[in-house]
């Protein structure tokens, strides 16, 4: 069927900011989406509030709106644009949940939007629990056995049939209050009078246990035609109880024989078309049981989901692309496969490799978190790996995860407590260490049998991993003999070992670990004995046909297939698994570059590890290559394609750790040099370099030991900040107020010695903290966008709200900060990119920061102005100027854009989230208007957290900020809020005339301020915690509103601009295309 | 590690790896199958008689080994070339490891070689013939060994896998056992039991069947009456069948006179006939056509096909080196039904008058997917049309 042509303006909704569980994988499918409907002609209408997206770049969708992801919002959308139908299945959860509240509220009715992809009903029929199981139950498909009880007669007659454990899910409670696994009897009981005890209507969802049962995914396609096809099934390691997103998983299954596995094809297809997804890719989970082969349906996501991204890298199959092209008629005999360009997409890719997924987790930013991996998901990020053997693809994905590891073990890291019981614990309960502590068992001669008892991993994972703790043994072995040699020279490593020690994955890394050999030492040794990665193609079809699309990853084998070229290559090294402090901005910025320097002709080559991202889009550059980023890897690669020039400072931290030693080995680095990048991050020349320049950075210096740091701390005053050196995303930074907190910091905090120093830094108190991204090529500098944080700064810049233009600044302080921006690149002689931080205190700047390189905030500057400024820095790079170019003068916008960061506290209960300079986001959204309040206000909304346009408010603050609140409260007493207090801040407000309601402190009795949040009674909370240790109260209520979803504003500024902003807003808002903001700078540009 | 084994191209290029199955040498065709799963069936897939066949998908045996899932009593290929081999299976069905099968059914196997070059090899170059042993090890010795072995062209391969004599399938659980008449001789004629509820009676011309087609045709409540494939037309009609299951097999379509002339016998009689694979090939010599080799046809769980009647795509199983010759179907009476969408040959045909079909690729999978699963439904249509 050709497409239709009955539709010509498509909508497209995004998944708004990263959050845990929805990451990059949605801007991933949605680029992809946009590119397929506008190459088909199609006009494409988009809305997301991520600005960090290659999808709301202006050139990916005709109309962009970077507004909320609220009906409302969108419904003012619809009403603009009058789009003939909204495809609702490339947005993750987010966009499905939109289009079904769009069209259960009738506003799709209204205005005769069609839902293309999957229908109201397939959305109500896969997504509600009790219709999921009756229509799979229709087509003979068992799902896990469960009952809604009301009493507990109900619930042991159940337990009787099914066994325990079982699962307990009361009705309606939040968070899952109530709910859990009981082992046993008598814990079942009193499980379940407390469950029922716990729902408000009284019911609990009694559950068959599938916990140690073997999980799959088929990743599955549907056309308009019926024609359906598997892209790529996927087994995890991890079995039921962890999920999915958190497991480590591989593609394809190795566990099912053939029929078992048709098994399972056959019951997708029949689920998808009972469905009824009518067009598109929908992901399928299973659960199977190892001991009788039990099939049991889990779940069906009727749109592409995160396992949707893995399953397209893991086979080239791009299942976005062909899902949007299926949404409009297509069927999939009429699309190519575009890697091998001759045969269709009506088919079923096959591999030749293994692909491992391990997420990546980042609970050492949450102290006081529970690492237990649980049916909620955890993770920030993943890395995957792909090898000719599960053993070689693990190693390589151990390596990638950029948490200091260089593979399975024997990478000379140890573990804290090797006891039998603390092994056997940490074995049954999953972590993100569990890894680890296998390898630990099966060195210490654990039987397979013994942990498969313990673990319900797979026998036959663990005898992979047996294999390489197997390998390992035999390398000791020749490394002990070697230096136990008494010969003259030491004889040479067994190369026949080694040969096949990098077959199965293991890295320099680890072999100069066991053998006791500098990495570069291990390259040359075997590099001398041949032994050499390879590059092998990622082709769909295991080879059956040519490739086109040269898409790489490395093995040890015979044949190599990298091909060469005889135009100018740049590679571009990207930023690896997403994890706090590093995300999809970093991978924004390496897209950018791939597409201005491919426009400009050059081959562009690729290197990350991340599967949610655009960079690893076969489309994006001219050659991918999935491989891990370290040195080893890189150089392998760098020797594979000789590139003229490598980018290392788009990807963040990721490449820019490796400069030192791809610049030792001799690779082509561009942009802004090591030595000027390492000037910029060395604190001693850093603090010359200012010196030189005439710039002030608050007082600090460096210690070592706990008696330099007081002494430090006394001569340059209290509070102070405090970090180990070369810290990233703000690892342990604190900021101190005293001498106990200091004493304690350096005993449990930090371990510091001569080698790893300690930096005490003066904090500015109450000062005004700014962000400027700028560009330079070494001659003319220009500043692409300075920021104004509405927190005071000692709050991370990657969790602070910030304006662009600054709201409060003068131009005197702006020019200031305009000459110093200047100075700094001039200085560091940035070629590309730089980003400085900045502080204001009492009329004074101060350099906080300089980092020569892309900026988290770049992708958001570049919204902003309207010019994308990673673009420019990459043809700057290869030797472009800023004037041919055409940038060459700071643009500053006539309206507002806000960036608001969102915080994953929801997922860590019991942590209190409260800001400070450790970065705890994982994501950010952008408000853009007309006026400051309203782009803050829209910008709070889009970071899911809807400001109140009444009701009543909360305050407490500290004593600093006393004096201040009294005009913030009197603001929301015009507004008609309703304002309560404790006493301390109750206090003053009355003092100054504000009519408030008095209410106990937690510690007064009741009823007191918790139980009204609890009641519902309170629509907004204003809390400044004193710098000094939070109090518990506060704790309390932060941790109470985080749970009940009320707004919680936990700074001054942040109080003013929020009052603002309701102001703004009560009056009413609109949304505007970012396409027309940027006429508007166009306009105002000529003017 | 095991011991070494070699393998030697036609065109001399080496591959050494490590030995997993029997000792031994043998030379036969090298192919490759893209399947990800159904490494037993392959195996034990007769038309791979003649063939050493190459597992793209690197890790296999990591599910073991069980009776039901073998495809016929044992081992088929001439040599089987992995990647690597699973030190430990693991399934719930599993009876025994691969090597342990491999080496038990005395079949050569090879681990640990560049797999994907082998594969891009042929893909490139050709299907070409190789030798592979564990016992020699020395290329040049085994490249003349090769070069000495006779020619497989026009050679008949289906009288090595078909089956001696006549038998009744009796389901999943089989030991084909030929029906014996009072006089303690093999009666072809006279000793097929007449299964109670069985609406149809199939005959099935065995030119190296798969026992999932007996599954399937057994299924769908037919009885079942497998022949050997030298049985000509005459006596199977004297089994008065409702249909006739023309079945897969090994090699060169050629060369099998006897089988087109018996096919010919079964299309005068207007009997439903049901062609797969080898069984298809036979149609059309029998019907007048051609057909020629492909460079290195068509192994795997993947190959989309259309029917051209419906305009749907099929994923279906395929293993064939010869494909039928479009032209020569030219005044056969044969509709071309199915094509293939990666290289457009010819996937299926009918007959335009009589009620005789035949598809190129696997409806009975195993391995593989069951989407053309549909057309055993078109043969007891057939059937049932002709009551």
């Amino acid at each position: 069927m050709p497409k239709r042509t009955d539709i010509q303006k498509i909508l497209i909704i995004g998944s708004g900011p990263i959050v845990i569980g929805q990451a990059c994988e949605f801007d991933y499918s949605g680029t992809q989406a946009c590119k397929a409907l506008k190459e088909e002609g199609y006009t494409v209408i988009l809305a997301n509030s991520n600005p960090a997206t290659i999808m709301t770049d202006p050139e990916f969708a005709d109309r962009t709106y970077i507004e909320p992801l609220t009906p409302e919002y969108i419904e003012r959308i619809i009403k603009i644009e009058r789009p003939d139908a909204l495809l609702p299945t490339l947005g993750g959860q987010t966009g499905l949940n939109l289009a079904y509240e769009l069209a259960r509220r009738g506003v799709l009715d209204e205005y005769r939007v069609e839902l293309i992809g999957a229908s109201y009903e397939a959305i109500e029929t896969a997504e509600d629990r009790d219709l999921f199981k009756a229509a799979m139950a229709e087509i003979g498909i068992d799902s896990a056995r469960s009952d809604m009880v009301s009493t507990v007669a109900e619930g042991l007659a159940f337990v009787e049939q099914s066994g325990l454990p079982a699962i307990l899910r009361p009705s309606f409670t939040l968070g899952g209050t109530g709910g859990g696994i009981a082992w046993n009897l008598d814990e079942f009981k009193s499980m379940l009078e407390f469950g029922l005890q716990c729902s408000p209507v009284g019911t609990v969802l009694v559950e068959e246990s599938l916990l140690g049962w073997k999980e799959y995914e088929l990743e599955v396609m549907r056309d308009l035609n019926d024609n359906v096809v598997i892209i790529c099934s996927i087994e995890n390691f991890d079995p039921m109880g962890v999920h999915t997103g958190d497991s480590i998983t591989v593609a394809p299954a190795q566990t099912l024989t053939d029929r078992e596995y048709q098994h399972l094809r056959d019951a997708s297809i029949a689920c998808i078309r009972r469905i009824g997804v009518d067009t598109g890719g929908s992901n399928i989970q299973f659960a199977v049981n190892p001991a009788d082969g039990r099939v049991v349906i889990i779940e069906m996501n009727p749109r592409v989901s995160r396992s949707s991204a893995l399953a397209s890298k893991a086979t080239g199959f791009p299942i976005a692309k062909i899902a949007a092209k299926l949404a409009v008629g297509y069927t999939l005999d009429e699309i190519p496969n575009d890697i091998t360009r001759e045969t269709p997409a009506s088919f079923e890719p096959t591999i030749d490799y293994v692909v491992t997924k391990i997420p990546r987790w980042a609970f050492e930013k949450f102290p006081g978190s529970d690492p237990t991996l649980t049916t909620m998901m955890k993770s920030v990020g993943e890395a995957m790996s792909i090898g000719r053997t599960f053993k070689e693809s693990l190693q390589k994905g151990l390596r990638s995860l950029e948490i200091d590891r260089f593979g399975f073990g024997a990478d000379g890291r140890t573990l804290p407590d090797t006891s039998s019981t603390e092994i056997r614990r940490r074995l049954r309960v999953p972590t993100p260490e569990r890894m680890f502590y296998l390898h630990h068992a099966l060195s210490e001669g654990w039987s397979i049998e013994e942990i498969n008892e313990i673990t319900k991993i797979d026998p036959w994972f663990l005898a992979q991993l047996k294999q390489l703790v197997d390998m390992e043994a035999e390398l000791r072995a020749d490394a002990k003999k070697r230096s136990q040699s008494n010969a003259a020279e030491l004889p040479q490593p067994d190369m026949a070992l080694w040969r096949r020690a990098k077959e199965n994955g293991f890295s320099d890394f680890q072999l100069g670990k066991i053998y006791g050999l500098r990495q570069s030492k291990v390259r040359a040794l075997r590099q001398a004995a041949g032994i050499n990665a390879v590059f092998k193609m990622v082709d769909t079809c295991a080879a059956e046909f040519e490739a086109h699309t040269p898409y790489y990853y490395s093995t040890y084998e015979r044949e190599c297939e990298a091909r060469g070229s005889d135009k100018p290559k740049i590679m571009i090294l990207g930023g690896g698994p997403n994890r706090i402090g590093q995300g999809i901005e970093f991978d924004y910025c390496c897209v950018h570059a791939a597409m201005a320097l491919r426009e400009d002709g050059y081959l562009t080559i690729m290197v990350n590890s991340n599967p949610e991202t655009v960079s690893t889009d076969y489309d994006t550059s001219d050659h991918l290559y999935f491989e891990p980023l370290t040195r080893e890897d890189v150089l392998s690669i760098v020797e594979a394609e000789k590139p003229q020039g490598v980018i290392v400072q788009f990807g963040g931290q990721t490449p820019l750790k490796l400069v030192k030693q791809l610049e030792r080995a001799g690779v082509p680095i561009i942009g802004t040099s090591p030595d000027q990048i390492d000037r910029a991050e060395d604190r001693k020349r850093f603090k010359e370099l200012l010196e030189d320049l005439g710039l002030r950075q608050p007082e600090n210096d460096t210690v070592t030991n706990e008696e330099q740091a007081i002494a430090t701390a006394e001569r340059i005053g209290y509070p102070v900040v405090v970090r180990p050196s070369y810290v990233l995303g703000g690892r342990a930074m604190e900021i101190v107020y005293n001498h106990e907190q200091l004493e304690r910091y350096m005993r449990f905090a930090v371990e510091a010695s001569p080698e790893h120093p300690v930096l005490i830094d003066k904090f500015l108190e109450d000062a005004i903290e700014i962000d400027v991204d700028a560009g330079s090529d070494g001659e003319r500098v220009v500043v692409g966008g300075i920021m104004e944080h509405i927190e005071e700064a000692g709050i991370h810049s990657g969790d602070s709200t910030c304006s662009l233009p600054p709201y409060t600044l003068v131009h005197s302080q702006v020019d200031e900060i305009r000459r110093q921006t200047h100075l700094l690149a001039k200085g560091l002689n940035v070629i590309g990119l730089l980003n400085i931080q900045f502080a204001i205190q009492h009329g004074r700047l101060y350099v906080l920061e300089v980092n020569p390189r892309a900026s988290r905030t770049v992708p958001f500057v570049s919204k902003a102005i309207g010019r994308p400024l990673a673009k420019i820095a990459a043809r700057v790079m290869v030797g472009q100027t800023l004037e041919q170019q055409g940038f060459t003068h700071e643009i500053w916008p006539e309206y507002v854009s806000v960036k608001e960061p969102v915080f994953p506290f929801r997922r860590f209960p019991g942590v209190d989230p409260v800001l400070g300079p450790e970065m705890r986001s994982t994501g950010e959204v952008m408000g853009i208007a007309q006026t400051f309040g309203v782009a803050f206000y829209k910008a709070y909304e889009a970071s899911g957290q809807r400001l109140p346009l009444k009701g009543t408010v909360f305050i407490s603050v500290k004593n600093e900020d006393k004096r201040s609140i009294c005009l913030v409260a009197r603001q929301f007493e015009h507004l008609g809020f309703t304002i309560v207090a404790t006493d301390g801040t109750g206090a003053i407000l009355k003092r100054n005339g504000i009519a408030i309601e008095e209410l106990l402190k937690v510690s007064e009795g009741r009823p007191n301020v918790l139980d009204m949040i609890k009641n519902g009674k309170i629509d907004l909370i204003i809390d400044t915690p004193s710098g000094d240790a939070a109090k518990a109260d506060h704790h309390l209520i932060r941790k109470e509103a985080t749970m009940r979803d009320i707004p919680t504003i936990t700074t001054l500024a942040g109080a003013m601009a929020a009052v603002q902003g309701i102001a703004s807003v009560q009056a009413g808002v609109e949304a505007r295309a970012l396409q027309d903001y940027h006429s508007q700078l166009k306009r105002s540009r000529s003017r | 590690m095991s011991s070494n084994a070699v393998l030697v191209l036609e065109d001399g290029t080496v591959f050494r790896g490590h030995s997993f199955g029997a000792r031994g040498e043998r030379v036969a065709e090298v192919c490759f199958n893209t399947s990800m799963t159904g490494y037993q069936e392959i195996i034990t897939d007769p038309s791979y008689h003649g063939q050493m066949v190459t597992m793209t998908y690197p890790m296999i045996g990591n599910y073991g080994v069980n009776t039901p899932d073998r495809e016929s009593l044992r081992p088929r290929v001439g040599g089987f070339i992995v990647k690597e081999v699973a030190p430990l299976h693991s399934n719930h069905r599993a009876e025994m490891s691969l090597p342990d099968y491999l080496v038990e059914a005395g079949v050569v196997a090879i681990q640990g070689i560049d797999t994907r070059e082998l594969t891009r090899r042929l893909r490139v170059d050709g299907a070409m013939m190789g030798i592979l042993s564990s016992e020699d090890d020395d290329a040049d010795s085994l490249l003349a060994k090769l070069h000495a072995a006779p020619a497989y062209v026009g050679v008949d391969m289906v009288r090595h896998v078909t089956t001696e004599q006549p038998y009744a399938w009796t389901g999943d659980d089989h030991r084909p056992q030929a029906p014996v008449g009072d006089d303690g001789q093999l009666s072809l004629f006279e000793g097929v039991p007449a299964e109670g509820q069985a609406r149809y009676h199939v005959v099935c011309l065995d030119c190296g069947l798969k026992f999932n087609s007996l599954r399937e045709l057994a299924a769908r409540d037919c009885r079942v009456t497998v022949v050997p494939a030298s049985t000509s037309a005459e006596q199977i009609l004297a089994l008065r069948p409702d249909g006739v299951y023309l079945s897969n097999g090994p090699g060169d379509p050629e060369p099998l006179t006897y089988i087109h002339e018996t096919v010919r016998g079964l299309m005068a009689a207007e009997l439903p006939l049901f062609g797969i694979c080898l069984g298809h090939q036979m149609l059309t010599f029998a019907a007048g056509g051609r057909t020629f080799k492909l460079k290195f046809g068509h192994r795997g769980g993947n190959q989309p096909v259309m029917d051209n009647e419906t305009g749907k795509v099929e994923i279906t199983s395929q293993n064939h080196g010869f494909a039928v010759d479009p032209d020569s179907l030219a005044g056969s009476g044969m509709v071309i039904t199915h094509l293939n969408l990666n290289d457009g040959t010819v996937e299926g045909m009918r007959h335009e008058r009589l009620p005789v079909f035949s598809v190129q690729y696997h409806p009975e999978a195993s391995p593989g997917p069951h989407d053309a699963n549909y057309l055993f439904g078109r043969f007891i249509d057939a059937m049932a049309a002709r009551r």
